[in-house]
């Protein structure tokens, strides 16, 4: 079990408030992400439900039990942190079998857990070496070998793939969601990279200064974004945010619309702009176009190749479904 | 890429270099000749480098005439046990302000390192005023109580600089992994700073070993160490150079062996935090 269920809780680091009160609950079995901009009380925040940090106000209960004052060993959650924090002394078996060592478990049952996970983490070659002779994503397998075999209610992630490259970070990412469908068992990972939110949660929290901005499936976020700092936050490449008389048309302060909800046509579009850098992937184009009535360049993905070249002329019209509408509040309208 | 260096410029800079340490290495050379000299040999104009009849009378005089045993045994204790109570001491105190420091741990650090630059003469009077007052004079236990505290401020440095190293992460992770504060201690900060705390233990060694100012002031007889028993050959009975010289070679023989074998250590004591 693994619910976690946080009520008011408050962090001040002297007199500065880096998490107001805040209430949040995390289901049994769900995969959490908290993501946000770097300082924006995400890590601090998993730091509070670790225990590595103490709260200055508020409640935090495990499966009911009330936690806020239980030291971080007590809590039964595991942790992989970002630098991997592996025991640069011992060999890697040794640093896996250090929780079940702290457990006082019987010998025969450490080897077989550690047997286990050495399995199925790919590490059974490499029990007897030291962390310092492994790559990163050995290092990487190693601190979460060292999670899984404690059997927790809860594994916390503090950013664990930005140490690694990007091809070993997709792959990581694809295992540790793997890991996650075998093992049901709540994890909260904590990461600056929305599309690491968006490919692995089942839930995501956006932070920004401490502040909950919205809570959902990564769906909801993407077609319902409760704010311009969400509908900016979510969504690779960005929004597109306009404003001016643009938006007053729409009966709204800002208008948004997604790189990929903006179709090229061939005349008297909506919007009529220079083609500016164009990027191509291959299997998608992004264009960034210039308009008169806009700041910054518009972002406007076309499928495929799209015969356009820098400086031509483009027409634009964005799909009328699609268009996210917000008040001068920055908020939503429904 | 390495720089080209032409054999000649090679050549030029070793003889150099080796001419520098022997010139460094010198004094300790001619004590060594000195002390396996007659006393009328010691002091001839021209001095006599190696053609001279060796004797290991003077070492024979030295042993008889004083007490070089309770010397050695005197610095044993005095170095060791110092510097032993000062790590005791600095431990936990370079733990506290490496892992949660607080507003003023750099003051602190800085105060600490400042009461370093005062001369020390300036404190004799109070502190043999307090020693003759609990009636510790010319004893160990004053001598090593005196040492740490000369001594403390650079162990503190030492050790905290040491332990400022070991990332904050990792003991955040044994926690995590069910440590009680001892074992965090015992399984993973003692074994991952101990090469920092054997470096800081020889280097004080040998600072205590070779102290000088409060060991001769402060000790008559009991607790007098080998800087005391050189001392001792210079001054009353005019100077018997060749004597001298074998009391300063008994005295700095046992620091030098150590150091010889500690080299490694020691280098990484001494350069502490210039490379990571």
């Amino acid at each position: 079990m693994g619910r976690i269920t946080l009520e008011k809780v408050q962090k001040k680091f002297g007199e500065v408030e880096v998490i107001p009160p805040l209430d949040l609950t995390i289901e049994d079995g769900e995969f959490v992400v908290f993501v946000g901009p770097s300082g924006c009380g995400k890590s601090t925040l998993l730091r509070l439900i670790a225990g590595l940090e103490d709260v200055t106000g508020g409640e935090i209960r495990i499966d009911g039990q009330p936690a806020t004052n239980l030291p971080p060993a007590k809590r039964g959650l595991a942790m992989v942190f970002q630098s991997y924090a592996l025991y640069p002394h011992m060999s890697v078996r040794k640093n896996i079998a250090f929780p079940l060592k702290m457990a006082n478990m019987p010998v025969e049952e450490q080897n077989r857990r550690i047997e286990t996970a050495a399995k199925a983490l790919n590490l059974t070659d490499y029990l007897d070496r030291r962390p310092g002779q492994l790559s990163g994503g050995q290092r990487q397998r190693v601190a979460i070998g060292r999670a899984i075999v404690r059997e927790p209610s809860a594994f916390l992630f503090d950013e664990p793939l930005s140490n690694l490259d990007a091809a070993l970070r997709v792959g990581m990412r694809l295992e540790i969601s793997e890991l996650h469908k075998k093992l049901e068992t709540t994890m909260i990972y904590v990461t600056h990279d929305q599309v690491e939110a968006m490919t692995m949660a089942d839930k995501i929290v956006v932070l920004r200064a401490g502040h909950i901005e919205q809570v959902g499936t990564p769906l909801e976020l993407y077609h319902t974004p409760r704010n311009l700092f969400v509908a900016g936050f979510i969504g690779s490449p960005k929004m597109n945010i306009i404003g001016g008389e643009t938006a007053a048309r729409h009966d709204a302060m800002h208008i948004g619309i997604r790189p990929e909800h903006m179709d090229i046509v061939e005349s008297g579009g909506s919007f009529v702009g220079k083609v500016g850098v164009a990027e191509h992937l291959g299997s998608d184009t992004f264009f960034h176009v210039h308009l008169a009535e806009m700041d910054e360049p518009m972002t406007v993905r076309a499928t495929g190749e799209v015969g356009l070249r820098y400086g031509d002329t483009i027409h634009l019209t964005p799909q009328a479904d699609k268009i996210h509408r917000f008040d001068k509040k920055g908020l939503r309208i429904a | 890429m390495a720089r080209a260096i032409s054999p000649r410029k090679k050549l030029m800079w070793t003889a150099l270099a080796w001419g520098f340490g022997l010139l460094i290495f010198f004094p300790i050379l001619w004590t060594f000749l000195t002390s396996f000299k007659a006393e009328s040999t010691a002091i001839s104009d021209p001095p006599v480098w190696f053609f001279f009849d060796w004797t290991v009378q003077n070492y024979h005089d030295v042993l008889e005439r004083s007490n070089y045993p309770l010397a050695l045994m005197n610095s044993i204790i005095i170095a060791v046990g110092s510097t032993l109570l000062g790590i005791v001491i600095a431990v936990p105190a370079a733990w506290a302000m490496a892992f949660v420091p607080g507003d003023r741990t750099k003051d602190v650090l800085l105060w600490m390192l400042s009461t370093k630059m005062l001369p020390a003469v300036g404190v004799l009077y109070p502190l043999v005023l307090i020693a003759k007052y609990f009636g510790v004079m010319d004893s160990r236990l004053l001598l090593v109580v005196v040492l740490m505290l000369i001594n403390l401020p650079i162990i503190v440095w030492m050790l905290y600089t040491y332990f400022r190293e070991i990332p904050g992460e990792i003991l955040e992770a044994s926690r995590m992994d069910g440590a009680s504060l001892k074992n965090e201690i015992l399984y993973v900060l003692t074994p991952m700073a101990l090469p920092g705390i054997a470096s800081t233990i020889l280097l004080n060694v040998i600072l205590a070993w070779n102290e000088a100012f409060w060991t001769i002031l402060l000790t008559t007889v009991d607790a007098a160490p080998l800087t005391k028993f050189i001392a001792s050959f210079s001054a009353p009975e005019g100077l018997f150079y060749a004597k001298l010289s074998a009391a300063s070679i008994m005295a700095i023989a046992p620091i030098l062996i150590m150091g010889w074998f500690s080299q490694k250590q020691l280098v990484r004591g001494l350069t502490f935090g210039a490379v990571k």
